[in-house]
């Protein structure tokens, strides 16, 4: 028998919608008894965003979160986007000719990682009880299949599942409600999504992969609140777009997001992100300066069509975990929080009345929210850009979002897993040689991540099948695994006279890209021993 | 018999240090923080002590800024019954630790001294051997085992070589080394209850402690990039690059 604790509320990840359900149940009633789990060996660890925050959920969660010391000090000061003609030239798209949610009037260049931090401190100091190191590793079920709560992973086990001097068995969380916040692709979120099938009656999620790197830069060449975005140059098959953000203290935030429903199987996201700073509108900013930090995280941007039902007996769904990121703005951070303080309206209500039902609970305070009104307006935005490509997907979106809100709804019931062509129908990609000062391999760039996992426990990067790997995948795709995983956690080598497939878990950045394309679905992430993965700073 | 572990706040040993770009010191801003895992060692140690029956009380003892009570925290969490925050926010040298440490084990009436041999920041290996001088008590460094028996400590010491064995008499000082044991996992339940453990906060002043800052941080420098090597077609060419580049012929 695993040991148990009790809780009113127990919540799945200290991200921007788990801690904002935690602070708002406190808010809402002190007395209720809250813990937050988090595998990341601290509160930020593992938060990897772009980010330009949109403050109207924090306005509403903490009114005097400036005198509160809230870290948002970089105000946007200039917005800029641009399209990429290719290694060279590029255009500006006017200002009046941006899609309006894509405007940054008013928004903040912030770390979201240090916002989590300060989230924390603040829950905290509330009374939540926020456990960093634990991860939620197995859900519990009651007799009747609602959710109990969740069991938190063995510590000290072994490669090959004995128990070590330092075993410790994992713990049981029981709690009334438990708030399944782990970010995009969560593992135990999938299960529920599958086991509730919230997903019925809606579009299949789709994904993208951003890779970003913080950069000290030199002060001549800083200008804080700086945003720049942009699409086009150097993906061609795939749709995507880049950004760069200049912050405080001479940082400036890089990165390329690359949707997953890419169909050439010999394109790698690193790579193209890589020969894209090299571009001179990016380059003027990074020649000569140093790379801080490295990481990459998947992201769910099928938006309201793919949003799946948020409520099941005795949990719910919040954040990325569900889906509830707005495409249209390139912005989840605002929207997260949002969720999960509607969630814990609603938790607060149920609790003190055990009456009232659940779901509709929710579904009534959802609906009546700003969150609902800004995921249905732009739900046409991520299937455009997927049906009618970037540039004519754009002019769409310029119309539907800036002229007339038009009366229909895109659909796209695409598999992004499914998408690969044979590895001999697509052309294959000659990806320049890293320099060394603005483009750099996997391993050095990992190495910046921090990431870190005890060595000697079971893989996380389960295979459901091992011998698909080196058969239909390497035959037909070339495994792509090689070059989707930003983190070089996959390799074919040669062993005995035949490719066998090297997985370096040890490396794993958490991303959760290996889990959404491969196309064989046959790998499943599941957590790692505790405060394994990255230690993003200022991420 | 009461113990006093030493408890230091340092970056995370995962954590790939950087310099500031004025290279006045190492960048901590928003880096995470962790408990010296030499500290962890000697921590654990006497833990068991406790757990054996040998000692009846474990204070961890941190001398730092405000934030160090985390790591007080989860020094409670792993099993020391109480924390004392010695709070400065200058930089604490070796022998500022040393002393508030001699103070602490004067006024504490402690039986056994349980630090780590070294932090793994500054790396300097002296508060054991330090407060030993002070207080005219011997010491046991690099330990990698402890056995406590009676009024006397047996400490086998790593040296270059081999093992030393030495028996001290109480109260000592004992330093732990890598191989001494391996530290636990926190348990849930125990971090709650950490946060309602006794966790007071000193100062030098108050502990009668004169300070004075003997060392000035000049400059941090990253290691210079090793340049990578080239292949030569013939010795011929080795020559030449010897003598032209390399100029070492």
């Amino acid at each position: 028998m695993r040991e148990s604790m009790e809780f009113d509320v127990v919540i799945v990840g200290a991200g921007p919608s788990g801690l904002s359900t935690a602070i708002r149940l406190k808010q809402l009633n002190a007395d209720l008894n809250v813990c937050v789990l988090e595998k990341g060996s601290e509160v930020g660890a593992h938060i990897l965003s772009g980010a330009v925050f949109e403050p109207r959920a924090l306005n509403e969660l903490f009114p005097d979160w400036q005198e509160l010391g809230a870290p948002l000090t970089t105000p946007v000061t200039k917005d800029e986007v641009y399209l990429l003609k290719g290694e060279q030239g590029e255009r500006e798209i006017p200002h009046a000719l941006v899609p309006k949610p894509m405007v940054n009037d008013g928004n903040y260049i912030i770390s979201v990682g240090n916002l989590c931090r300060w989230l924390a401190e603040q829950a905290e100091g509330l009374g939540v009880e926020v456990f960093p190191g634990f991860a939620a590793a197995e859900i519990l079920f009651h007799e009747d299949g609602s959710v109990k709560g969740v069991a938190t992973g063995d510590m000290g086990v072994s490669a090959s599942g004995e128990q070590l001097a330092t075993y410790m068995e994992g713990m049981e969380l029981h709690a009334r409600y438990t708030v399944f916040s782990e970010g995009c692709r969560g593992h135990l979120g999938k299960q529920l999504i599958e086991r509730f099938n919230l997903d019925q009656g809606k579009d299949p999620q789709h994904y993208a992969i951003g890779i970003k790197e913080l950069w000290q830069i030199p002060a001549d060449k800083h200008q804080p609140g700086l945003v720049i975005h942009g699409s086009g140059w150097p993906l061609e098959d795939a749709s995507g777009g880049f950004f760069l953000y200049h912050g405080d203290n001479q940082q400036v935030m890089v990165g390329l997001i690359v949707d997953l429903n890419y169909k050439n199987p010999w394109m790698s996201p690193y790579e193209e992100f890589q020969r894209l700073k090299h571009h001179p509108l990016l380059a003027q900013y990074l020649t000569g300066g140093e790379r801080v930090s490295y990481g990459a995280r998947a992201i769910a941007k099928g938006g309201w069509n793919a949003l799946p039902s948020m409520t099941m007996p005795g949990a719910l769904l919040v954040g990325c975990d569900a889906g509830t990121l707005n495409v249209a703005k390139i912005k989840g951070t605002h929207t997260a929080m949002k969720s999960g303080m509607i969630g814990a309206e609603a938790l607060a209500q149920v609790l003190a009345d055990e009456s009232k039902a659940w779901d509709s609970t929710f579904a009534q305070l959802f609906d009546a929210s700003w969150l609902k009104e800004e995921l249905y307006q732009t739900r046409n935005f991520a299937p455009a850009m997927h049906k009618f490509g970037t540039l004519l997907g754009g002019a769409f979106n310029f119309v539907d979002q800036n002229l007339f809100k038009l009366p229909f709804t895109l659909h796209d019931t695409s598999l992004d897993h499914a998408q690969l062509l044979p590895a001999d129908q697509a052309p294959k990609i000659d990806y320049p040689k890293p320099d060394g000062k603005l483009s750099f391999d996997r391993l050095s760039s990992v190495y910046l991540s921090n990431t870190n996992h005890e060595e000697d426990q079971p893989c996380h990067l389960v295979l459901k099948d091992s011998t698909i790997p080196t058969g239909e995948n390497l035959t037909r795709f070339a495994e792509p695994a090689q070059r989707y995983c930003p983190a070089g956690v996959y390799e074919i080598i040669e062993q005995d006279g035949g490719p066998k497939l090297q997985i370096n878990a040890q490396n794993c950045l958490h991303c959760k890209t290996c889990d959404i394309k491969d196309p064989a679905q046959n790998i499943t992430w599941v957590t790692p021993e505790g405060t394994g993965g990255p230690n993003y700073p200022n991420m | 018999m009461k113990v006093l572990v030493g408890v230091k706040r340092v970056i995370d040993y995962n954590v790939k240090v950087r310099v500031k770009s004025d290279n006045t010191d190492v960048d901590l801003a928003n880096t995470k923080m962790a408990m010296n895992p030499f500290c962890e060692i000697a921590l654990e140690e006497a833990v068991r002590l406790k757990e054996a029956g040998v000692a009846t009380e474990v204070i961890a003892v941190s001398v730092g800024t405000s934030a160090s009570q985390e790591q007080l925290r989860a020094a409670m969490a792993l099993g020391a019954d109480r924390a004392i925050l010695v709070e400065t926010d200058e930089v604490a040298e070796p022998l500022h630790v040393a002393k508030a440490f001699a103070k602490l084990m004067e006024q504490e009436d402690i039986g056994l001294v349980m630090l780590g041999k070294q932090s793994i920041d500054s790396d300097n290996n002296q508060v054991g051997q330090m407060l030993a001088a002070l207080t005219g008590r011997p010491q046991g460094t690099f330990a990698s085992k402890v056995v406590v028996e009676g009024e006397q400590v047996t400490v086998t010491r790593e040296i270059d070589g081999g093992l030393r064995t030495v028996r001290l008499a109480l109260p000592a000082i004992v330093t732990a080394d890598l191989r001494l044991n391996e530290p636990r996992f926190a348990k849930l339940p125990d971090i709650m209850k950490a946060k309602r453990k006794p966790l007071a906060t000193t100062n030098f002043a108050d502990l009668g402690v004169t300070v004075k800052q003997s060392m000035r941080l000049d400059r941090v420098d990253v290691p210079s990039v090793r340049s990578g090597g080239v292949k030569v077609e013939s010795v011929d060419e080795l020559i030449s690059k010897l003598k032209d580049e390399a100029k070492v012929i």
